[in-house]
């Protein structure tokens, strides 16, 4: 079922996209972490060839690149699925279970934080905090949130994911 | 032509709650809805009142009538009270929350719909901050300036010299809500002393404290308020760019702000020449990348410049060598978002709010175990029982009292509930072991572990400490390890000195504030809970039922009430129970999630 969508998953990195983000910011003062954002939103991730393009373009050492990249949680070196899972797991989440919450995700797609599944269809992430604590617990897929979430909806809010999938 | 004082206004709660509560839902139906009824209403997307709990909020305004609120609308309601009340002209009595006042004049309000003052979330409150917040449309020019939008501004463009705006705001007494709680007037003075013809503005939007989003509801809500305060201080101090440090989380706040932004520039609040006043100023989004530090203004400001986030030492501050090496002040949004009120109300009327120490108003984010959650502002000094009891209704579980509240984040302390007599003020709540912080209020009940909590937040450090100094990168790292001991029944009665001798030795060598605080939650955990730490450690045992390691998954059958709650959650069918039967455990399938825990209303499993 998904094994076209991986196939199709672009094995050559486009840099024409690259090229683009950096005429339009190059120039600008303290441009590189926007730059990098861009790229980010372009590809789902920074693709090392795109950290050399900039290095070259803005004329810095690409250690200064890799190291705001490693430096910044938002930053990506990796392809991620096509649904990011977030985990909140600042104060309010957590006191309200948001560990529980995490580990039942994890073990319903057996996938830890930070990692993807096989199938490149979902990624668990943890995030501190979107600020809507007075509905923790929250999980947000993508750019949906689910507020107030107990382990028991997990496996309905994945359940709901693989379908559109299938 | 009809004006919009004739014309019918429905408007929805849109703020990152709202719409997580479901109000991405609610809104495409209202506006089916009306098209069906065959109604013609404006339809706005507002911010937040601050009940988040009662999210998706819907509002309704007939011409020559109050504004009523109607809470926890969903999809089904809509047509309902659509209908009701724009066609029959009747209150759903089940979903309304309230009505609004209509500044006084010939009020034509709905009989048996309590106003927003006669209820106890907001009878209490104060609204300076929040005043427009869920009120006007964020997106809306002209909402704004009906609401006294842009005339400080004005106001000070054109009476006011850049000394007699600084004397007005030190006179306030306004200090920084960011955390630290310097005295606004004198920051803006040192700025605006230091020499150069560049000088910057910042906004400091990164919101770092995780269980805060009081910054969030006021950008999302009322984004000109900020600019407004931007403006006056840009003024004030000689600058002539602004930036806003925005964290990454927040893409609504963002789109909000570049919304305003545009607004202003194309009603002359921004750009050249001001108001004809000489004054150019612009203002420049930034968008964090997900590092907590970087809320800390040294390291901010080399975020600004595209390097790793990292503080450095102060001296030189800000005032003197900040952005780009040039003169740069710093502000949070929310003592930003005081700035116009300030100037519009005066200083010292201002001053009349509040305490000795602590001026005007707080906002906080009252979260976790408490039955209404969200954004309240109160006057400083209010004591925290009214706070967690009168305003927010206590605890939000009929057989769980509060322990305790958490304010100042991974900065802050714990507070035991015993002692909820404490004022909130800077200085009352530092000798009670916490700090205002940036105003998040989590609040604990007894099935909160209080060893736990202080290894949240050290995990929370260690993974946020920008690893430049060895106190904070190496020393959380050690108390977060002899933590994870302790929860997980390995510690020893010697840790509990040890983490204290750590806890300090951190605060006195850390460069930045991030380190000099860190060891805060333990400490303060440590002074009121340290009975907690002695039972992980001598009994191996956690009362709180969080720490898995120390629990043994089984039924107390003297309090098992036989209702089978506990049954459902439970993932992998190792509890089992019958009707009229005590429940029970199979540790052979038991995969020690706490499900059952958390979903048992008497605590009957340990
Ligand atoms: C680790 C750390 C994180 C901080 N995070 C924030 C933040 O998220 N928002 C904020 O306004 N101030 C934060 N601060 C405080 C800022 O350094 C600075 O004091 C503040 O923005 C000044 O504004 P104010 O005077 O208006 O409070 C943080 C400080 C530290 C040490
Ligand atoms: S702590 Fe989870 S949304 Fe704020």
């Amino acid at each position: 079922m998904c094994a076209n969508k991986a196939t199709t998953l672009e094995n050559e990195i486009d840099l024409g996209k690259t090229e683009k983000i950096l005429e339009k910011y190059q120039t600008i003062k303290g441009a590189l972490i926007p730059i990098l954002q861009k790229v980010q939103d372009e590809y789902g991730y920074v693709p090392e060839e795109a950290a050399y393009l900039v290095a070259d373009r803005l004329g810095i050492y690409p250690s200064q690149i890799f190291g705001v990249l490693t430096f910044y949680t938002q930053f990506h070196l990796k392809p991620r699925g096509k649904y990011i899972m977030k985990v909140c797991c600042g104060t309010a989440c957590h006191v309200k279970g948001a560990p529980g919450i995490l580990d039942r995700l994890q073990a319903t797609l057996n996938v830890q934080a930070g990692e993807t599944t096989a199938d490149n269809i979902f990624t668990v992430e943890r995030v501190n905090c979107i600020g809507a604590c007075s509905l923790a617990p929250i999980i947000v897929v993508n750019k949906d949130a689910h507020a107030k979430v107990v382990s028991d909806d997990v496996a309905n809010i994945v359940n709901d994911l693989k379908a559109r999938e299938a | 032509m009809a004006t919009a004082k004739d014309r019918i206004k429905v408007l929805v709660g849109m703020a990152t709650c709202g719409q997580a509560a479901g109000g991405v839902k609610v809104y495409p139906e209202v506006e089916r809805q009306l098209k069906e009824l065959g109604i013609e209403a404006d339809l706005n997307a507002v911010g937040c009142i601050g009940c988040c709990s009662l999210e998706p909020l819907m509002d309704i305004v007939m011409p020559g009538r109050t504004r009523v609120t109607y809470k926890q609308v969903d999809a089904e309601k809509v047509g309902k009270i659509l209908q009701k009340h724009i066609k029959e002209g009747e209150i759903d009595k089940k979903s309304v929350l309230a009505q609004m006042h209509t500044n006084g004049k010939d009020e034509n309000p709905y009989e048996g719909v309590p106003f927003f003052d006669e209820i106890p979330f907001f009878a209490k409150q104060r609204k300076i901050v929040l005043k427009r917040c869920g009120y006007i449309d964020p997106k809306s020019f002209d909402d704004y300036i009906a609401m006294d939008g842009y005339k400080a501004v004005t106001k000070v463009l054109k009476e006011m010299t850049q000394q007699q705006v600084i004397d007005e705001v030190t006179k306030s007494g306004l200090r920084g809500r960011g955390g630290a709680g310097f005295p606004t007037g004198m920051k803006w003075s040192f700025a605006s002393k230091s020499p150069g013809p560049q000088k910057y503005f910042i906004c400091n939007a990164d919101e770092g404290d995780p269980g805060a989003f009081m910054d969030r509801s006021v950008l999302e809500g009322d984004p000109h308020a900020v600019l407004e305060g931007m403006i006056i201080g840009g003024y004030a101090i000689g600058a002539n760019t602004g930036y806003i440090y925005c964290r990454a989380e927040y893409p609504l706040a963002i789109e909000q702000l570049l919304v305003a932004i545009d607004d202003a520039n194309k009603h002359g609040y921004l750009g050249k020449n001001i108001l004809g006043s000489g004054f150019d100023y612009q203002l420049i989004i930034k968008e964090g990348a997900g590092a907590f530090v970087c809320g800390e203004e040294t390291a901010l400001m080399a975020s600004i410049e595209g390097f790793r986030g990292m503080p450095r030492s102060r001296p030189p501050f800000p005032a003197i060598k900040g952005l780009f090496g040039k003169p740069t002040n710093i502000n949070n949004v929310e003592t930003l978002a005081n700035i116009g009120h300030i100037i519009l109300m005066g200083g010292a009327k201002y001053a009349e709010i509040g305490t000795e120490k602590t001026k005007g108003t707080k906002v906080f984010a009252v979260t976790g175990k408490i039955k209404n959650p969200g954004l309240i502002e109160v006057p400083a000094g209010i004591q925290l029982r009214e706070v967690l009891i009168d305003i927010c209704g206590g605890s939000d579980r009929k057989n769980v009292q509060i322990k305790a509240t958490q304010l100042g984040g991974p900065s802050g302390g714990c507070i035991p509930f015993e002692h909820a007599e404490t004022a909130i003020d800077y200085e009352s709540l530092i000798q009670a072991g916490a700090i205002m912080g940036s105003g998040g209020v989590v609040v604990m009940d007894e099935m909160n572990c209080m060893v736990d909590v202080a290894r949240y937040f050290l995990n929370f450090t260690a993974e946020e400490s920008c690893g430049k100094c060895t106190p904070c990168r190496v020393g959380t790292k050690v108390m977060l390890d002899i933590l994870e001991r302790i929860c997980r029944g390995e510690g020893e009665m010697e840790d509990i000195q040890k983490l204290e001798d750590l806890g300090n030795d951190i605060k006195a060598a850390s460069l930045c504030a991030l380190g000099q605080t860190a060891p805060n939650p333990v400490l303060s955990t440590i002074r009121y809970y340290r009975h907690e730490y002695e039972q992980h450690i001598k009994d191996k045992f956690c009362a709180a039922t969080v720490c898995v390691p120390l629990l043994k998954f089984e039924v107390r059958e003297d309090v098992c009430t036989k209702c089978g709650l506990c049954k459902k959650p439970c993932p992998t069918d190792a509890l089992v129970w019958e009707k009229k039967q005590t429940a029970r455990i199979n540790h052979a399938t038991c995969t020690k999630c706490r499900a059952c825990i958390e979903a048992c209303p008497f605590r009957a499993i340990k």
